[in-house]
């Protein structure tokens, strides 16, 4: 009886360690989950040995995390903060960035608006709220309905990077708690403006042209169209060739990976 | 409620027996069982205590985060401008905007369901069958387990819509849009604690209106609800409680801009509470900085707004309480 007790507390000892051997801890951004999400899910499916975690925190946090040891790839979609850079090189951990795809914010309008353009420094008057009615823009006599996400996303701090350029958001701003919901105010309110990520455009909702640039993938990616910016990974260096992390971090090279960041509505980093 | 039938009641004196003595044993008789008691007694405490220590120490935590806001930035402008810019470069931190939105979804959603709430509480009580009155009021209270994110996307993908075709406003989502919703989720609470009041009246007072010649309608309106006023404020207490802590409807409901509605009456504009405020902001606003300790500092005027609510529905209740032992 005892020596089979000690049989099996070695054999589980033994393939406790050949299956514990490899974790893959992600955590950050909300908008990167989503990707990490579809590579975690097919790397589950080719390594079923592998132990994939995948947290959607926020940016801010997925820095964190990366600090603090707490996680193997941390994802954002914005680049890091001096201030976290230097957090991580004072915690000895060298922050590498690998972008993943490219992720475009796409200002868009009801279906029945005929304004088709607008420029930056208009979209910059609409949300701060100088321009109340789209008439001053060339469109009906109707009030502006202005739609934005919510000042924790990255989505909005993309818009508001790129296209505030420091100034206040007007206090009639409504706030939306996601890109699904954002859409859906545009799509049924006939005054409405608001921005989503180029994988929520659809037939109910029109992207309008800013600075003259229409959202494509093409002019996504090559950075003619003003609100994009790139997705990315953050690992601790740069990771050991061969090993899982760097499998991942490059996966987005793949036909698959690309296929992947297509699926879930970003532009993937080739598409030139 | 004791005394219903007051032949068959015991009174105060044969009800409460010491607890030692009688029936119990000595320690001498039964140790394991002495000491059993007492250890249980302990336990029980002990478990009693966590829940009122968690009380204390929420109180604690979110006042002691908000001082550093109070000392850098006084109270007079937080509770007095309306000016809530907690991400640019200059933040300022006015948050009456937010204090009136909360107050202005909270009283909208009671002008909504304390004359629906009240009348349903007095039919459900007074007119209905005991037959319907067994189903119509667990169903009521259905509305209660209903998780309010529900509620929410039903405001936003179903009433916000609507609103706009049937009345034209220019954004759904707005003030009107949540105050409804609220109103229907403090339903559950306001019919259930006042049809609880008005049914403890016991049928005395009733047959004693009738007997002078009231009517039914008169009964109701002179006798019964007058009677029964305690516990109909508590009821409207508890349930302005449960549309000012409630998050998650109005975050999606309300349109979360900053802004009180002008003219004031206007519920067609949207408005943010502070409840949205903390679940919106809290994600994004770093450790160490005012913007976060400005959170903490509006949870601690909501906790207070609560905390006042919570006293007075309890006076009410207490009293509603006396009244019904005395009657």
């Amino acid at each position: 009886m005892e020596k089979l007790l000690i049989i099996a507390v070695v054999l589980s000892l033994v393939t406790g360690m050949a299956v514990q051997a490899e974790t893959l801890q992600i955590d950050g951004s909300t908008t990167v989950g989503p990707i990490a999400d579809a590579f975690a899910e097919y790397f589950k499916k080719v390594y079923p040995d592998l132990d994939i975690t995948v947290k959607k925190t926020g940016s801010g946090d997925g820095a964190a995390a990366l600090v603090d040891g707490r996680c193997d790839i941390a994802t954002m979609s914005r680049f890091m903060k001096d201030k976290e850079f230097k957090d991580a090189v004072a915690n000895n951990v060298v922050p590498v960035a690998h972008v993943v795809a490219i992720d475009g914010v796409c200002v868009v309008v009801h279906p029945s608006n005929p304004v088709s353009a607008l420029t930056r420094a208009q979209i910059r008057d609409i949300y701060a709220g100088k321009i109340t009615n789209w008439s001053h823009v060339g469109g009906p006599s109707l009030p502006i309905v202005v739609i934005s996400r919510d000042t924790s996303s990255g989505t909005y701090e993309t818009f508001e990077s790129l296209v505030m350029a420091k100034q206040a958001m007007g206090s009639g701003v409504e706030y939306v708690n996601a890109n699904p919901q954002a859409h859906a105010r545009v799509k049924t309110t006939q005054g409405a403006i608001g921005y989503v990520g180029i994988g929520f455009l659809d037939k109910d909702v029109k992207a309008v042209k800013v600075d003259q640039v229409a959202p494509s993938r093409q002019t996504i990616v090559t950075g003619v169209y003003p609100v994009a910016r790139p997705l990315f990974l953050f690992t601790n260096g740069y990771p050991k060739l061969g090993s899982v992390v760097h499998k991942f971090c490059t996966f987005y090279l793949t036909e698959k990976g690309q296929e992947l960041v297509e699926a879930k509505g970003f532009i993937p980093l080739t598409a030139y | 409620m004791d005394s219903e039938s007051p032949t068959l009641t015991l009174g105060p004196t044969a009800e409460r027996r010491p607890a030692r003595g009688g029936l119990a044993l000595t320690p001498g008789e039964d140790l394991l069982g002495f000491v059993g008691s007492y250890l249980g007694r302990a336990l029980l405490f002990l478990i009693t205590g966590t829940s009122v220590l968690a009380v204390l120490l929420i109180l604690f935590f979110v006042v002691a985060r908000s001082i550093p806001f109070f000392r850098d930035f006084g109270i007079g402008e937080f509770l007095t401008s309306q000016s809530w810019r907690p991400t640019a470069d200059e933040p300022t931190f006015g948050a009456l905007t937010l204090i009136v939105g909360s107050l202005y979804v909270s009283i909208a959603a009671l002008l909504f369901a304390v004359p629906v709430g009240i009348l349903a509480a007095v039919f459900l009580s007074d007119i209905v069958s005991w037959k319907i009155r067994d189903i119509v009021k667990p169903v009521v209270e259905i509305l209660a387990a209903i998780p309010s994110v529900a509620y929410g996307f039903f405001a936003v993908l179903v009433l916000a819509p609507w609103m706009q075709s049937q009345f034209g406003f220019s954004t759904g989502t707005n003030a009107l849009n949540a105050s409804v919703i609220l109103a229907v989720m403090a339903l559950p609470t306001i019919i259930s604690v006042a049809e609880d009041a008005i049914s403890a009246l016991g049928r005395e007072l009733r047959e004693a209106s009738y007997s002078l010649g009231a009517t039914r309608l008169e009964t109701m309106v002179k006798v019964v609800i007058p009677a029964a006023h305690s516990g109909i404020i508590a009821a409207v207490v508890l349930g302005m409680m449960r549309a000012i802590g409630e998050t998650m409807v109005v975050w999606m409901a309300s349109g979360n801009a900053t802004q009180i509605p002008h003219p004031w009456w206007d519920l067609s504009q949207s408005i943010r509470t502070m409840t949205a405020t903390i679940a919106g902001e809290m994600g994004e606003a770093p450790e160490g900085m005012p913007h976060r300790s400005a959170l903490f500092a509006v949870g601690v005027v909501l906790l207070l707004m609560t905390f006042v609510l919570n006293i007075v529905s309890e006076y009410f209740l207490s009293r509603a309480r006396k009244a019904t032992g005395k009657s």
